[in-house]
């Protein structure tokens, strides 16, 4: 059985609960940490862990936090990033559900080794119900002395702010999370400076993901030495995938890094396989802005050795060959899926959600949008292919934020790999626009 | 007590190298070297705080981060707001990627802003009619509709056509900083924004009339000129006045013994410096209100001074030069040893022809 450090008691009825949470050992990582343990010692466990941040970039987590300026008379924020909305990601608003104990019990943690005193979870608008679930559990551990004026009387205060975010997925980005947090309209700020130097109102901030956050306890209580002998390389620990799209059994799942993709996928432990009777066509690995990858690509790296559910081994061979584990949303597309249409279908959410702030976004998007959508309804002339690649390619890394190459890498990657299927829906216009029409040329299903 | 002088940084651009006081930015360093190597920028405007990193036009290659740290940046950055660090060495007009880049964001800019210069009113003091001059490609591959508007009036003097706006943000941050209480704004999201209407209400204000000023394109017009004249039928003059509100220093734009129009003092990077008052701008056109000072000094190379100075005078701008360096004679047998301009090596850039030099 695989280790799980964030859902082991996941399935407790009432775990939702203090009591019930308490009794499976909740808050010991803030006995011990707030007891026993010095912040700086807190960071260097962190560290040692080696765990990377899970909201899709990957930086790590303990050399961000080391990067937070300590001025003199300035307060420090730590802000929860759990404004979670890419298409395929829906992995955090399930930990949140499901147990928001283990994220309150992470933030208490995080927030003493920051030397923050007040912090903010910052949660999409649209997860109503999962804010009230928040907030009933900030108000358990408050009554129970873990929160608030003197935690536990060790003279730590910590006040906890649940946020709800406006429902613009750009406010997820950080710099944008915190203009949005601040009360101002969700623009991408430039950086630097960066919000380790000032962030929240001018003041040091550290912007970490749910599942980084949560993940501090369990390496509080165990050692940082345990959380990185767990994965592989420098990918350790677990990670939560929410798997979606024709296989089995969606959901979401903890895995150890450096499962197989193939084992993933087809193990009855997680997937459980492609839906029958059906074959794997493509596979977006970590969310819907990373690049899309076929079959064959997917389950082995260019050089023949299986691809591993890992930070290096999913992106192994750059953008040619290779794609991001980003923030584990993983969608499989069976045979029955037209890229096409589904790159559309991508480019359409970035479009409605670019921000408008920088010109290559807010033009290119659309633009690319729109081609595509003339492509799909049979309307596409020869040159559209090209002209994507060169928009995709004009759009990434120009812009302010990243949902830029956001918007460039699903459309550029999706022509990299499929482009005789843009080319078939350019060449037969009658037979693409037909309900359901897919193409079924020379594809290297599995 | 001994003033200490600050340490001055050493920043190459584009070969050339220029000392600069710390937390200058790459675009004034830039500047101080001169026009030739100073990046376009289109949001960017110098008196207004916050301004910039928008419009990505002057986007750069910083080749080597400074003396300590010689790495290149993995990314082009916008030199308008990054500092200049010691030993930084910037490739502007010398990197074909970053001409790529600007080729790109001239197209990206004019997707949606019509090429209807013939009738806009900004014409001849286009922001955007100069970069994409020097980096546009003569046709353009979108096919789809433009997004277009109706023309808005934001109280007596102002028009605001949204059809061309290119959302730089200038004339948001004018509102917001000259202004008092906050009433601008953009409204929506995407290419779907718009410069907010309650900018209305910035007509409250005296200094209202400087987003006229501060706009890179036709969008935001002053109605008392509006097609009144092309600009470089005009005779700019600069003048002032004793005013109560603002600093009184003008340009007055004359045809004939009329003053048609009342602008602020531009300098050569077409930013206001001293922002005027709506009394000033609007209601005073008379010779009689205004101490003449004398000619405005204009561009050479722009179009205001047209038919103004000999041709040969006329110095080539970056795009003529990069125009020039691209051309490729044709491969054919005739006798090409006449023709002026040769084919250049793929360095170009670095080496222009010598006809082509910047003035000393």
């Amino acid at each position: 059985m695989a280790t799980k450090i964030l859902t082991e008691h996941i399935n407790v009825p009432g775990i939702e609960t203090f009591d019930v949470y308490r009794k499976q050992g909740g808050y010991t990582a803030v006995e011990k940490a707030l007891k026993t343990m010095t912040p700086e010692a807190i960071v260097e466990e962190v560290k040692k862990a080696g765990v990377r941040g899970r909201g899709g970039a990957g930086f790590p987590m303990g050399m961000k936090w080391s990067f937070l300026a300590k001025p003199e008379g300035v307060p420090r924020y730590l802000v929860c990033n759990a404004d979670e909305s890419e298409p395929g990601t829906f992995k955090d608003h399930y930990l949140m559900k499901h147990i928001p104990h283990l994220l309150i019990e992470g933030m208490i943690v995080s927030s003493f080794a920051l030397g923050a005193n007040k912090s903010f979870i910052y949660v999409r608008g649209e997860l109503m119900y999962v804010i009230r679930i928040l907030e009933k559990a900030i108000a358990e551990a408050k009554a129970k002395g873990f929160l608030g004026k003197n935690i536990l009387g060790t003279g730590y205060d910590l006040e906890l702010v649940v946020q709800p975010g406006g429902g613009a997925y750009i406010c997820g980005e950080e710099t944008a999370l915190l203009e949005s947090l601040e009360g101002k309209r969700g623009n991408p700020r430039n950086k630097p400076p960066f919000p380790a130097v000032k962030g929240l109102y001018q003041c040091p901030t550290v912007v970490n993901n749910v599942e980084s956050i949560a993940t501090a306890a369990w390496i509080v209580n165990n050692g940082g030495d345990a959380y990185a002998a767990i994965g592989i390389g420098r990918s350790t620990g677990t990670k939560l995938i929410s798997a979606s799209g024709h296989i089995n059994k969606p959901g979401v799942y903890e895995i150890e890094l450096g499962v197989p993709v193939e084992d993933f996928i087809y193990a009855d432990e997680w997937c459980g396989g492609i839906r029958p009777g059906h074959k794997f066509k493509a596979l977006v690995a970590g969310g819907s802005s990373v690049p899309i990858l076929p079959a064959n690509l997917a389950l082995t790296l260019a050089n023949g050795d299986k691809r591993l559910m890992t930070y290096e081994s999913l992106s192994d061979g750059g953008f040619a060959t290779g794609t991001m584990l980003g923030s584990g949303g993983f969608i499989v597309f069976d045979e029955t899926s037209c890229i096409v249409r589904n790159t559309w279908n991508f480019s359409r959410f970035y479009h409605h959600e670019s921000c408008g702030q920088c010109s290559p976004c807010r033009e290119g998007t659309g633009w690319m949008e729109k081609v595509l959508h003339r492509i799909e309804y049979g309307h596409g002339h020869q040159q559209d292919i090209d002209l994507l690649v060169d928009v995709a390619k004009k759009i990434e890394g120009n812009t302010i934020c990243p949902l830029g190459d956001a918007a460039a890498w699903p459309v550029a990657s999706a022509i990299r790999h499929f482009r005789d299927e843009f080319q078939w829906h350019i060449d037969n216009p009658s037979e693409a626009t037909q309900p359901g029409a897919v193409y079924r040329g020379d594809m290297a299903l599995v | 007590m001994e003033d200490v002088k600050p340490q001055l940084l050493k920043v190459t651009i584009d070969g050339i190298e220029v000392e600069v006081e710390p937390g200058t930015t790459i675009l004034q360093a830039a500047r101080k070297i001169g026009p030739d190597v100073a990046p376009p920028a289109m949001c960017y405007y110098q008196p207004l705080k916050g301004s910039g990193g928008k419009c990505r036009a002057c986007l750069v290659r910083v080749a080597a981060g400074s003396a300590k740290d010689p790495r290149p940046m993995p990314k082009l950055v916008a030199s308008c707001l990054t500092a200049v660090q010691d030993g930084m060495v910037v490739e502007n007009t010398t990197n074909p990627q970053v001409i790529d880049a600007r080729n790109g964001i001239v197209e990206f800019l004019l997707l949606n802003h019509p090429l209807d210069c013939p009738v806009c009113d900004q014409a001849g003091e286009c922001d955007l009619q100069n970069f994409a001059f020097d980096h546009g490609k003569v046709t353009t591959r979108y096919e789809e509709d433009r997004r277009t508007f109706e023309k808005h009036d934001i109280g007596p003097f102002i028009q605001l056509h949204m059809t061309r706006c290119i959302l730089c943000y200038r004339c948001v941050y004018t509102a917001d900083q000259i202004t008092e209480k906050r009433v601008h704004g953009v409204l929506g999201r995407g290419d779907a924004s718009e410069i907010g209407t309650y900018i209305e209400k910035a007509i409250d204000n005296d200094f209202s009339g400087n987003v006229i000023d501060v706009c890179p394109v036709g969008a935001l017009t002053d109605k008392t000129y509006r097609f009144k004249n092309r600009v470089w039928f005009s005779k700019p003059v600069d003048a002032h006045r004793d005013c109560p509100t603002c600093s009184g220093k003008v340009t007055l734009w004359y045809r004939g013994e009329e003053v048609i129009r009342v602008t602020a003092r531009k300098n050569e990077w077409n930013e206001v410096t001293e922002f005027i008052c709506n009394t000033c701008r609007f209601e005073t056109k008379k010779t009689s209100d205004w101490t003449i000072e004398g000619p405005t000094k204009i561009s050479r190379s722009s179009v205001i001074s047209a038919n103004k100075y000999r041709a040969d005078t006329i110095k080539p701008s970056f795009g003529q030069r990069l125009a020039a360096a691209e051309y490729k004679p044709i491969d054919d047998e005739r006798d090409t040893s006449q023709l002026t301009i040769q084919q250049l090596p793929p360095e170009r850039f670095a080496k222009l022809p010598s006809a082509m030099e910047p003035e000393p």
